[in-house]
């Protein structure tokens, strides 16, 4: 396969989970804040910094209200990562390679880039975010779906998925972050705070649809410890980090001359392991998370320096 | 309402379909007894299908506008196909075989020799001016000393019935997708047709084109790699670019993939690391192929890529410098080509050409600029271009002044009558002016595809066929002469 074409796929993988994601965050986020009492409540503002967004924001907006914020988020055109911006990307990629997807892939992406274009407007509503975002992590899993299903699994799937597992890794830890910036102390020291807590934390799950499956198997009563060992070091939920990682592991294992790559990954499953979550306090967990996306930035450019063109 | 032919009036110009009002040619009788059977829904139905159709199956063409810049748009295609007997396509097709190895014949003259400009029959400084003659090529004899491999000729019917060659491409010539979409078209529209006329399949054309492309591979294995380099996704052309290399299996490639090592041999850039390329059909023009040899400032371009070609280490089709009978000066020339190097006659003529750089042609162009279409020499896609009849007093004094600075630049000929074929206007059958780019494989043997393109100017009155101005084109059928 050639390295242009690995490279495109490889794109196009990140920039389709990026959308959904990016949908999964802003959903999280709203329902965060509304559960959340007033003066207590994290607001709008994490999600840039979160997203390493900063820059880009402040260019264009002074203030994070909700307003701006959400529309950065949903359709900026100037936000290279907003969820209009990577599935015009999305598109854009595919449609040089439009050989390798299969057809009807094509077609449902394009369906799903004109939804989110037609529709931005109302997804910009408080009353029509909602259905907006869902419309969007609907039309990602269906593409997910079809992918899954009808496509070739050659040098081009794998690829793709690696794209796909390593901006979802990164998502998972973003999704993460926001419960690690809000201003709820951490402990038992407030008797109302537990309950506001563990609403919270089951805003995260659900916002990873990991909320049924996380009380099936892991146990009924929400609490820090055990779900961030879940979204950390489960193996067998997709979307958690460990998992994410064992799927890059998996395709990078199908390609060529694939040495280099392993190890950088091994070194990042050996650090992720050792993690003991039970010492990850609010600034430790964020300093983690922060060290994992270094780690998946340097497995990309492991990555793209074996497989990927030569930029100039 | 059925459809109705009575009042289908061609004027002055012959009909490929129809002799006269309401009276079909012999080879089309079935065609019209199945429109006159048909009423206008009917008709507008199947067109609709067509084009959705066209629009599930992707086919598309890239073009430039003002207002939203570079666009994809449906490709457009009208369904009633263009009949040829088989008969008359037979003396086309030999027509077209001998022109080509004339002109190859040529061009490998051009850079070695010279014999033709030594025996007086073709002007020196015609070639002086060339701008698609390469001296870096000079002295090379690619396999089978063939240049062109890939030929793009346009044909026009006159209202006398007589068939001439417009023009011979032999740079990048496309088209020939549309010609093998436009059939699978059809054959959801028209599939009652096909039982009566089996028109004569065109899908074997990837499979001669990799054939073809394959022959010219310096090495001699058993699966050379042959890639199609295109310029990337903004050319006009970049749709049949992709569904050439995925017809015939092979690698659709662009500049940056590409490179010259140092045994002056050309690799791909693969995730399983460099991979020898054997033969390259290139889509790009030669000044853009290879900025070490060429256009400096090309992006699109392999650096080196030249060299590697006159180490013999790679095939490519067409050979650079190929283009410089792709010249409508030296069109001119080419029944005189053919005499000199085949000593035959040409089988398909030219229209008659004014060559602007001999003086007394060039006073009769300019004292009829108002009857003549005037033609720049090396501009392709119908740009550039002065059709006198149509033309504004303001247009016609510019190209004096045009002629006048560079007559070696222009040729005119007359305005052809070119025919026309039933096309669907509204929601009847109308005359449209069509043409036909057949295409032509030259490697050990030379083969024609079966018809070609039909160009039609979607138009009333057009005689404009290209798709970028508003043409649209034809299923092209070839079929057993009627009788059995």
């Amino acid at each position: 396969m050639l390295s242009r074409v690995a490279e495109t796929i490889y794109w196009a993988g990140r920039y389709m989970e990026r959308a959904e994601n990016t949908a999964r965050l802003v959903r999280v986020n709203s329902h965060l804040v509304l559960d959340s009492p007033k003066g207590i409540s994290p607001g709008w503002e994490p999600l840039i910094w979160i997203t390493g967004l900063e820059q880009e924001y402040f260019q264009t907006y002074k203030e994070t209200t909700e307003r701006n914020v959400v529309k950065f988020l949903i359709s900026d055109p100037h936000n290279p990562s907003s969820i209009l911006s990577t599935l015009v990307n999305a598109r854009e990629n595919c449609r040089t390679i439009r050989e390798i997807l299969p057809r009807t892939a094509w077609e449902k992406l394009n369906e799903l880039y004109l939804f989110a274009r037609e529709e931005a407007q109302s997804g910009l509503t408080k009353k029509g975010r909602d259905d907006y975002l869902d419309g969007i992590i609907t039309g990602s899993q269906q593409l997910n779906g079809l992918l899954a299903t009808i496509m070739y699994r050659d040098e081009g799937w794998h690829f793709l998925r690696i794209g796909r597992s390593l901006e979802r890794a990164d998502m998972t830890t973003r999704i993460l972050d926001v419960r690690s910036t809000d201003l709820l102390p951490d402990a038992d020291e407030l008797f109302e705070s537990r309950s506001l807590e563990s609403v919270q934390w089951i805003g995260i799950l659900k916002s990873l649809s990991a909320y049924s499956i996380y009380r099936r198997k892991i146990q009924v009563r929400v609490s820090r410890v055990p779900i961030l060992e879940f979204l950390f070091h489960d193996t067998l939920f997709p979307r958690a980090f460990a998992h994410c990682i064992s799927s890059v592991e998996e395709s990078v294992g199908m390609l060529p001359h694939n040495a280099v790559p392993l190890k950088s990954l091994r070194r990042l499953e050996v650090k992720l392991r050792r993690k003991n979550m039970d010492a990850l306090k609010q600034d430790e967990l964020h300093q983690f998370i922060d060290e994992l996306q270094l780690s998946i930035l340097r497995f990309h450019g492991v990555l793209a320096k074996q497989y990927f063109l030569p930029h100039q | 309402m059925p459809i109705d032919l009575t009042e289908y009036d061609p004027g002055r110009f012959y009909d490929e379909t129809l002799s006269g009002k309401n009276r079909a040619r012999s080879y089309s009788k079935e065609l019209i007894r199945l429109f006159r059977k048909m009423d206008e829904e009917e008709l507008t139905a199947r067109q609709a299908a067509a084009d959705l159709a066209i629009k599930e199956m992707g086919i598309t063409f890239r073009v430039y506008t003002e207002e939203e810049g570079t666009i994809d748009r449906n490709w457009p295609f009208d369904i009633v196909p263009r009949i040829i007997p088989k008969s008359e396509w037979d003396s086309i097709e030999a027509g077209l075989i001998q022109r080509v190895k004339a002109l190859n014949l040529f061009i490998n003259d051009l850079y070695h020799d010279q014999q033709i400009i030594k025996d007086g029959v073709f002007p020196k400084e015609v070639l002086a001016d060339s701008k698609n003659f390469r001296p870096q090529c000079v002295g090379i004899t690619p396999p089978s000393g063939v240049w062109a491999h890939i030929c793009g000729s346009d044909l026009v019917r006159d209202a006398d019935g007589t068939v001439y060659v417009l023009e011979d491409n032999l740079r990048v010539p496309s088209g020939v997708s549309y010609m093998l979409e436009n059939r699978q078209v059809t054959k959801r529209v028209f599939p009652e047709l096909f039982e009566t006329y089996a028109p004569l399949p065109v899908d074997d054309y990837p499979t001669q084109l990799h054939d073809m492309l394959t022959s010219i591979s310096p090495r001699k294995i058993k699966r050379p790699e042959v890639v199609v380099l295109t310029p990337g996704i903004y050319n006009s052309a970049y749709f049949e670019h992709a569904y050439l290399a995925h017809q015939m299996g092979a690698e659709l490639v662009q500049g940056s993939d590409l490179f010259v090592d140092s045994d002056d041999c050309i690799y791909m850039r693969t995730v399983a690391g460099p991979q020898r390329v054997d033969v390259i059909y290139r889509r790009i023009d030669d000044e853009f192929m290879d900025p070490e040899a060429f256009n400096k400032d090309s992006m699109l371009g392999v650096p080196g890529l030249l060299r590697a070609w006159k180490a013999g280490n790679v095939g490519l089709a067409n050979a650079p410098g190929a283009g410089v009978a792709d010249d409508k000066v030296v069109y001119a020339f080419v029944p005189d080509i053919i005499r000199y190097y085949l000593n035959e006659e040409p089988g398909i003529p030219n229209v008659p050409t004014y060559r602007c750089m001999y003086k007394e042609e060039r006073e009769f162009v300019l004292a009829n600029l108002e009857k003549l279409v005037i033609k720049p020499a090396n501009e392709s896609g119908g740009y550039g271009m002065l059709i006198g009849p149509n033309s504004t007093k303001a247009e016609r004094d510019e190209f004096e002044r045009l002629i006048k600075r560079n007559p070696r630049n222009y040729i005119a000929q007359p305005t052809l009558g070119i025919s026309t074929v039933p096309t669907i206007a509204g929601n009847n059958l109308e005359p449209r002016h069509v043409d036909l780019r057949p295409f032509i494989l030259s490697g050990k043997r030379t083969t024609v595809t079966t018809g070609g393109l039909t160009r039609v100017a979607l138009r009333k009155g057009s005689l404009v066929v290209n798709s970028s101005q508003g043409g649209g084109s034809k299923d092209t059928w070839i079929v057993p002469d009627t009788g059995n």
